[in-house]
């Protein structure tokens, strides 16, 4: 059952995408890569990544949805068609991929019990997070107290893009010259 | 059993949402095929975790509900004022309704 709906849910994610490259019309295209990060996360859940899929859903479905529609604001609404069919960017994405993949076949498999995720460092914490911590999540105990100082540099990172996008779509420039104009 | 039968109806609702959002005829389909999309993962994510008698995760499916909310209203409110951010101004928002059959087009 699992395996079928990992199957269905992937058939899907492959269809969007498909279709994202397909359509010239971007406001198509904006709600289709919303549904792209929904069965992302969705597949995310299906395979217990459930902190992924909270980042992949709040960013992917919601931010970033918000975000490629304040672009289209300020550029165009469709895409040009191309001008003539080049093989190089197909060729240069079927490597990359392939290299990928090939990249995954000394991994271990999904869900093997030893793995080196599942031997390193996770029994420790495992052990150590109540006497240690005492908190009851063992994910928040070492995101915010095993690797506070790596949390809040992610922290300094994201807010500090975050301000450059703010600043950047505001339109404060815009507002300033028009009351210059006036 | 009941369960499986749950998520492959919410499944098939999904593949059905997702015809209408690659061939809606205009936008306003495809925003409400979006927001139906993500009422079927909120289902899904339900339905999925009583499946596999995991139903720890049904806070994330609160989640996804307010995310797709927000997103609706987001896109809503852009199709409207054809902007995000700042509210426009009076003489704007005439110009937007005089240009009504703008939006409608696909």
């Amino acid at each position: 059952m699992e395996l079928a709906i990992t199957l269905i849910l992937f058939v899907a994610l492959v269809t969007t995408a498909i279709a994202i490259v397909v359509m010239r019309h971007l406001f198509s295209v904006v709600m289709l890569s919303g549904v792209f990060s929904l069965l992302a996360a969705l597949l995310f859940i299906v395979m217990d990544a459930v902190d992924v899929a909270f980042t992949e859903a709040a960013v992917g479905a919601g931010i970033s949805t918000v975000l490629m529609l304040g672009t289209i604001a300020l550029t165009a609404r469709s895409e040009l068609p191309p001008a003539k069919f080049s093989l190089t960017p197909l060729a240069v994405v079927v490597l990359t991929g392939a290299v990928l993949i090939y990249g995954t076949l000394d991994m271990p498999n999904f869900g093997t019990p030893d793995a080196p995720v599942q031997m390193h460092v996770g029994p420790d914490y495992i052990a150590k997070t109540p006497t240690d911590i005492d908190v009851p999540n063992i994910v928040t105990a070492v995101l915010a107290s095993y690797r506070g100082f790596d949390t809040l540099g992610e922290v300094t990172v994201v807010f500090t893009a975050g301000l450059g996008v703010i600043l950047l779509i505001s339109g404060l420039g815009k507002r300033q010259r028009r009351k210059r104009g006036r | 059993m009941m369960f499986a039968f749950v998520t492959i109806v919410i499944l098939v609702c999904m593949g059905v949402v997702m015809v209408r959002l690659f061939s809606g005829p205009t936008l306003y389909d495809r925003v409400l095929a979006l927001n139906v999309f993500g009422t079927c993962t909120v289902l899904l994510i339900g339905s999925m975790g009583f499946l596999f008698a995991r139903p720890d995760f049904l806070d994330i499916a609160l989640l996804y509900a307010l995310i797709n909310f927000v997103g609706t209203i987001a896109v809503l409110k852009f199709f409207r004022y054809r902007r995000l951010g700042d509210a426009p101004h009076d003489a704007e928002i005439i110009m937007v309704q005089e240009n009504e059959e703008d939006r409608t087009a696909p």
